[in-house]
């Protein structure tokens, strides 16, 4: 498996191209936008808060594969979850892109996230799947 | 000398399809070499020293600038200062020209076209000093229209911003109508050369430029050295833009009037290596000629097209007409965001450019969020062109499944 397989593999692809968390969420949202100026990733995360809760969340916005996939799968993880659970989840994340160590119970807690462990084999890239995460850390302490 | 023989002088290139020269080239070994003779030979502060080697190192610098204006053709040595890079040569005119003669309702004209560089100091220039910030539009291949130019090129135009080819694009834009045409309402020209100077035989006295700048990395030279050309009488007018040592001429605790042109534009120690690498970089165009440059690029260019048009899942953007159109190709695979192309091709060793190439403004009329750009030069072959096509094919097969 060549660098470039490592991550163009059918659940980034799935995610990249998948639309069901691609929308806006109506009055009541919080909004934050996150943007890569150097290749112009741009999105919109929206989230509905019910008390510490993420009741719902969503995004809209442009980008390359990488960057759409990890807005979704991250969605994925963190609707549901309160804000603290998901500052963790997000720390996870960051580490391991990072390539930190982490431990079996923290990677077990990422589900579809990571996914995107082999990220830092393109390391142009790496920005493209922090994008959502670092957007999503701005929102929840917005 | 072919592009085969060419490509064995830079090194760097054994493994590698490098199709970004658009954004900085590579350096022949004969650049690399001069670089180190300075150091091994030559190496003082110019201007400072009454010793030999300090001597040594000004004539040398000094002889970078005359390679200079000879091969633009400048009227004179001193109408060639030497700055970090072509985004540093525009600052310059914004603010030692721009700040001082832009009054509130002139305005600056430029194209769509503009890199960022060629814009945002002009945007500062309008906001600071109430004008207008206007542009000239491209038609859906890229090129700007003569109904246009004519409309936009009116009296209150006071400075016209023209790029001559366009680094996302590849447009030859008609600087010297345009220039004509500028003068005629009495506006000065500044023109972009650092995508023409390095690929075609550029000639200031005939384009009339008011000013002109270029970046020597992108021209085989090393990174940091830029040049800015003006006309004698312009810059003997324009305030200095840097302060600092070496720019004078004397002193007061209160007071200090400047050295002459050029070296009122060039605080401080200068980057001497730099303009060492430009001048061999200038020998080594000059070995193989300016004109057979612009036919081996040209050559490149008809055969990469022919390649890419026959893709069927490749958006190809640009003047369809090649006697308009530099060594630059934009393009986007049907589907694929640019970044995902790019990391495709990068595992087959072929480096391309995506994104939006420092011309958002551009990108937005034309409606695009990004492309990939393929840019060529004397060193590209035919083979990398293959490289090019067969690793698209690739990316192509990687995405094809998710299509939709």
């Amino acid at each position: 498996m060549d660098e470039v397989e490592s991550v163009y593999t059918d659940i980034i692809m799935e995610h990249s191209t998948a639309t069901y968390n691609k929308h806006e969420l109506g009055n009541g949202a919080v909004k934050e936008h996150g943007h890569n100026p150097s290749c112009g990733d741009d999105i919109t995360l929206e989230i509905i808060w019910n008390g510490d809760l993420i009741e719902d969340l969503a995004f809209t916005g442009s980008g390359c594969a990488i960057s759409q996939a990890s807005t979704s799968i991250m969605i994925d993880l963190l609707k549901g979850k309160t804000k603290e659970e998901a500052l963790n989840l997000i720390n996870i994340f960051l580490r391991m892109i990072k390539r930190e160590d982490i431990t079996e119970e923290e990677t077990a807690k990422l589900e579809d996230a990571i996914a995107l462990k082999n990220i830092s084999n393109l390391p142009a890239r790496v920005k493209c799947a922090e994008l959502a995460w670092y957007t999503m850390e701005k929102l929840i302490e917005k | 000398m072919n592009n085969y023989d060419i490509k064995k002088d830079f090194h760097i290139l054994k493994d590698i399809t490098y199709l970004d020269s658009g954004a900085t080239t590579q350096k022949p070994v004969q650049v690399i070499n001069a670089i180190k003779n300075y150091y091994e030979n030559n190496n003082a502060n110019p201007h400072r020293g009454a010793y030999k080697l300090s001597i040594k190192a000004t004539d040398v610098y000094d002889e970078a600038r005359k390679k200079v204006s000879q091969f633009i053709n400048a009227r004179q040595t001193n109408e060639i200062v030497f700055t970090r890079n072509a985004t540093e040569s525009l600052n310059l005119i914004a603010y030692s020209y721009g700040m001082n003669n832009i009054k509130k309702g002139d305005t600056i004209l430029l194209s769509i076209m503009e890199h960022h560089s060629n814009l945002v100091p002009w945007q500062n220039v309008c906001k600071k000093n109430g004008a207008k910030l206007e542009y000239m539009y491209v038609n859906n291949e890229g090129l700007l229209y003569e109904e246009d130019i004519c409309k936009k090129i009116v009296p209150g135009v006071k400075v016209v911003g023209i790029t001559q080819v366009s680094n996302v694009l590849g447009t030859i834009n008609p600087v010297k109508e345009i220039v004509k045409r500028a003068h005629q309402v009495g506006a000065i020209v500044v023109v972009d050369a650092s995508q023409s100077v390095p690929h075609m035989k550029v000639n200031v006295q005939d384009l009339d430029a008011d000013f002109l700048v270029f970046s020597g990395h992108k021209m085989l030279a090393p990174l940091g050295i830029g040049v800015l050309y003006g006309k004698r009488e312009l810059l003997n007018k324009l305030s200095p833009f840097l302060f600092g040592g070496d720019m004078i001429e004397y002193v007061y605790e209160q007071e200090t009037t400047y050295a002459e042109v050029p070296t009122k534009f060039e605080a401080g120690t200068q980057n001497v290596e730099g303009a060492i690498g430009l001048s061999a970089a200038i020998d080594y165009l000059n070995n193989i000629g300016m004109n057979d440059v612009q036919k081996m690029e040209e050559e490149i260019l008809e055969y990469a097209m022919s390649k890419l048009l026959k893709l069927d899942f490749i958006t190809v953007y640009g003047p369809k007409d090649l006697s308009k159109h530099a060594g630059v190709i934009s393009f986007n695979v049907n589907g694929v965001h640019p970044h995902d192309v790019a990391s495709i091709l990068d595992s087959n060793n072929v480096c391309i450019r995506s994104g939006n190439h420092c011309a958002q403004p551009l990108l937005r009329y034309m409606g695009l969020d990004s492309t990939c750009r393929a840019s060529f030069y004397i060193y590209n072959t035919k083979e990398d062109v293959d490289k090019l096509i067969e690793s698209l094919n690739k990316t192509r097969k990687v995405f094809e499944k998710w299509m939709k």
